[in-house]
């Protein structure tokens, strides 16, 4: 499908379903009074850091703060047996070859923002340009964002036909699709959209950029994985689902995976369908793990 | 896409053993005495007959302590305290009264952990319940009606109001706690005094609460508490210096002390039995309406009067809901009630397992489909019933008609509104009701019409001091809670 197929797209393919907010905000809740101890705890916490996209998106970043974030990756906690690697370093396009590079022979992915992140507010033909830039320095995933202004403006067509001129753009790299929840604002138009960017082929579907202030809200997240549960029980496909932005605890993160585990069941329950897009959230896990492993908590600055 | 991202078969998600949680059960040590007497005149002591029972715990079936039952001599006594006391507790300025209540909510509040732990251990409901819903609700109405103790005068514009007398009050085991708070609350904030009868299953929390009213040091006589069967109940009904009687209970109970309270002039309210109805329309928001369809009926056991027992479908999305809510009760947890992740704990008494098991059986002899989806084992001591639904129920099958108080939902169908309206008051009951649709015209439109006392739109089981709640029909009449509350427990003169 390309841009030009407007006039009947996957867009059209599904029924538009609403969400109660406050119904939808007060079973996310209950996920929270789940109580995670000992051996469960130190699992769901090892899953979080095998989950972790590790991610540096600052315009100060340099190659240096780059390189030190896939050391990070690839060995998130010194002194401390079986914490694996994370699942991957999200970084901008610039440096995509260097990650690579550093993360070389290693579990870890390589995971670019693209389609001019945050926003998207470039020509089309610009962003899938540098989709295919990144796809070409070895990114092997690539977070793009919808077109907002697109879909407020009722345009399921176009928001729909550039996911998947995206998703050809990234050939055998996998999609992440950016909904930027914060400003779709309301839960009717978060299930929209994860429902346009699955059909259009998204492989996962992504809350926020990081760059909106609201984030990821447990709401939020649990519409998505709906739309995930569902399309899986009416085509049989899996989709990912990937958090990011304003998960910085280790017991949230805890929650995120308890809605996961009863939502979408045990298939999901790894970084291969489930990833949290987060750069504080991993130091405060591997604090937890430390505490469970060595007894007392460690000291905030002996985490690197 | 990996292989196992596709499945050619009907897709099934898994909702297995992976990340099996670590048992989390709530510890804190709760003192239980071997013994409790009656709760007369401020003091606790043994009935004069001698007679005691024992309380269970149902998850357990461990004995956790022998109470006193009260003979009609106790009756009399605890009568006769209240009497006394009531002159004084009239004239006692309002805002005293006030207090006394306020300072009741604030213990209640200190020592919620005890309270929840105690309820939980004695009804077998989850600690999550009792701990986030039961006890808090329940000093909720004490602050709620301490705040209407010195403004009563503005409850009822330009009538003056005096107090009933004395109150006989009748709870279930189903909120033990809870409910002795609904009656307890409004009477006390009226100025009347009250002997108040806990359920013979679940007596521990309101002995409990005996000894919280010792501490906040409310004077003797003005609550006193008789434990016992249903033959204390009666006694403390028909005593004739009982001026007013509040029951919540079975609607059979009810129909008994209606008869009997009639011609004696005792004022009566009565919050009986159910069997609500629960509509899910066709444009609802699906997901939050299967969540509200598991909270209405599989709460407490499904040991709740306004459980939304009838699920009624439209029928064009009946497949899909019947799919979802099986997947659903797939990750409800049963079992152990004091682990803090247990979302249906046990059912209260043995005999209330016999009623459901029955109920059950002739729910599948009548031709309906009994689905039970949960998985995992239930506890081989203690009474369990795991959480399930029937399929194809007609309305004329019994389990579509009478009340179950269990965790046993029927579901039917239907395809206009006017036909779900004509369902949803097919019934002997009008307790509550549930709508579902994301439409608010066809939600007014079917709200005003369905004969219920608490109609729930787009939610279900949500509760609060400052509303109403009671029923139509055989479901009872009066109402507690609110403004409306405080009726029952005031007599009004011009």
């Amino acid at each position: 499908m390309t841009a030009a197929s407007s006039h009947s797209s996957s867009a059209d393919n599904f029924k538009r379903r609403r969400v109660d907010r406050v119904a939808s905000d007060g079973r996310a809740a209950s996920f929270t009074t789940r109580s995670v101890k000992n051996a469960a705890k130190i699992q769901g916490l090892r899953w979080v850091v095998s989950m972790t996209d590790l991610t540096t998106l600052e315009g100060k970043d340099s190659p240096q703060t780059v390189r030190a974030l896939c050391r990070k990756a690839l060995r998130p906690a010194v002194g401390v047996d079986g914490i694996p690697a994370v699942a991957a370093v999200c970084v901008y396009p610039a440096f995509v070859a260097l990650a690579k590079e550093c993360v070389a022979g290693s579990s870890v992915q390589v995971a670019s923002v693209a389609t001019s992140f945050p926003s998207g507010q470039a020509p089309l033909a610009l962003r899938l340009e540098e989709v295919r830039q990144v796809v070409q320095d070895g990114a092997d995933e690539v977070d793009m964002v919808i077109s907002r202004g697109a879909f407020l403006a009722g345009d399921k067509h176009r928001v729909s036909d550039e996911i998947s001129a995206v998703k050809t753009a990234c050939g055998a790299a996998h999609l992440k699709v950016i909904l930027e929840t914060g400003e779709l604002e309301t839960y009717d138009n978060v299930r929209w959209a994860s429902d346009l960017a699955i059909h259009a082929g998204a492989d996962f579907i992504k809350t926020s950029t990081g760059k909106v202030s609201l984030a990821a809200i447990m709401g939020v997240i649990l519409v998505m994985l709906e739309a995930i549960r569902d399309h899986f029980l009416s085509s049989g496909k899996m989709i990912g689902m990937k958090p990011a932005g304003g998960i910085r605890s280790a017991k949230e993160a805890l929650h995120y995976l308890i809605m996961v585990k009863e939502t979408l069941g045990d298939a999901w329950l790894s970084p291969q369908w489930f990833r949290f897009g987060a750069s504080s959230l991993l130091d405060d896990v591997l604090r937890q793990l430390r505490k469970q492993e060595l007894g007392p908590y460690t000291a905030h600055y002996d985490v690197y | 896409m990996s292989t196992n991202s596709t499945n050619s078969s009907t897709p099934a998600l898994d909702f297995g053993q992976k990340w099996k949680l670590d048992a989390a059960p709530e510890t804190t040590p709760v003192q239980i005495a071997d013994e409790y007497g009656l709760f007369i005149n401020g003091d606790f002591r043994a009935a004069l007959s001698g007679q005691t029972m024992v309380t269970i715990n149902p998850a357990t079936e461990e004995a956790l302590a022998q109470f006193a039952v009260a003979g009609l001599a106790d009756v009399d006594a605890a009568v006769a305290a209240a009497r006394k006391a009531l002159p004084a507790w009239q004239q006692l300025p309002a805002v005293e009264r006030g207090k006394y209540l306020y300072r009741l909510a604030r213990r209640l509040q200190e020592r919620a952990r005890e309270f929840a732990i105690l309820e939980t251990m004695d009804g077998g409901k989850p600690i999550k319940e009792s701990r986030d819903v039961d006890i808090p609700e329940a000093a909720k109405h004490f602050f709620y009606h301490a705040g209407w103790a010195d403004k009563l005068d503005y409850a009822f514009p330009n009538r003056q109001v005096e107090p009933v007398g004395v109150c006989a009050q009748i709870i279930p085991w189903n909120f033990p706690l809870l409910m002795a708070a609904w009656k307890i609350a409004p009477a006390l904030a009226c100025g009347n005094t009250v002997v108040l009868k806990p359920a013979e299953t679940t007596p521990l929390t309101a002995l409990r609460l005996a000894e919280v009213l010792q501490e906040i040091k409310l004077p003797a006589g003005v609550v006193n508490i008789v434990t016992g069967g249903g033959e204390t109940g009666a006694a403390l009904a028909n005593h004739p210096d009982v001026n007013k009687v509040a029951f919540t209970g079975s609607t059979e109970v009810g129909k008994t002390l209606a008869a009997a309270a009639a011609g004696t002039g005792k004022k009566l309210t009565l919050e009986l039995g159910g069997k609500s109805p629960h509509i899910i329309m066709e444009d609802a928001c699906l997901d939050q309406a299967i969540e509200g369809v598991i909270q209405g009926i599989y709460f407490n056991q499904g040991h709740v009067c306004c459980a939304g027992s009838r699920l009624l479908v439209q029928e064009s999305i009946l497949a899909e809901v019947m799919q979802r809510l099986e997947l659903r009760m797939k990750t409800l947890r049963v079992g152990n009630p004091l682990d803090k992740n247990t979302d249906v704990g046990a059912i209260n008494s043995a005999a209330q397992l016999q009623i459901i098991q029955d109920y059950i059986r002739v729910g599948q002899e009548e031709g309906a489909e009994l689905c039970t989806p949960t998985q995992g084992e239930l506890p081989e001591v203690g009474f369990w019933q795991a959480p399930c639904f029937f399929k194809g129920v007609q309305p004329v099958h019994t389990i579509a008609r009478e009340e179950i108080f269990g965790p046993v939902l029927s579901v039917l169908s239907f395809r206009t509104p006017e036909e779900a309206l004509q369902r949803a008051n097919q019934s002997p009951y009008g307790l509550a009701a549930g709508i579902w649709t994301d439409k608010g015209s066809k939600m007014f439109s079917l709200a005003s019409r369905i004969k219920a006392g608490v109609v729930w739109c787009n939610s279900y089981n949500r509760f609060d001091a400052a509303s109403p709640f009671g029923g139509f029909k055989q479901s009872g009449f009066g109402r507690e809670g609110g403004r409306h509350g405080l009726r029952a427990y005031l007599n009004l003169k011009s």
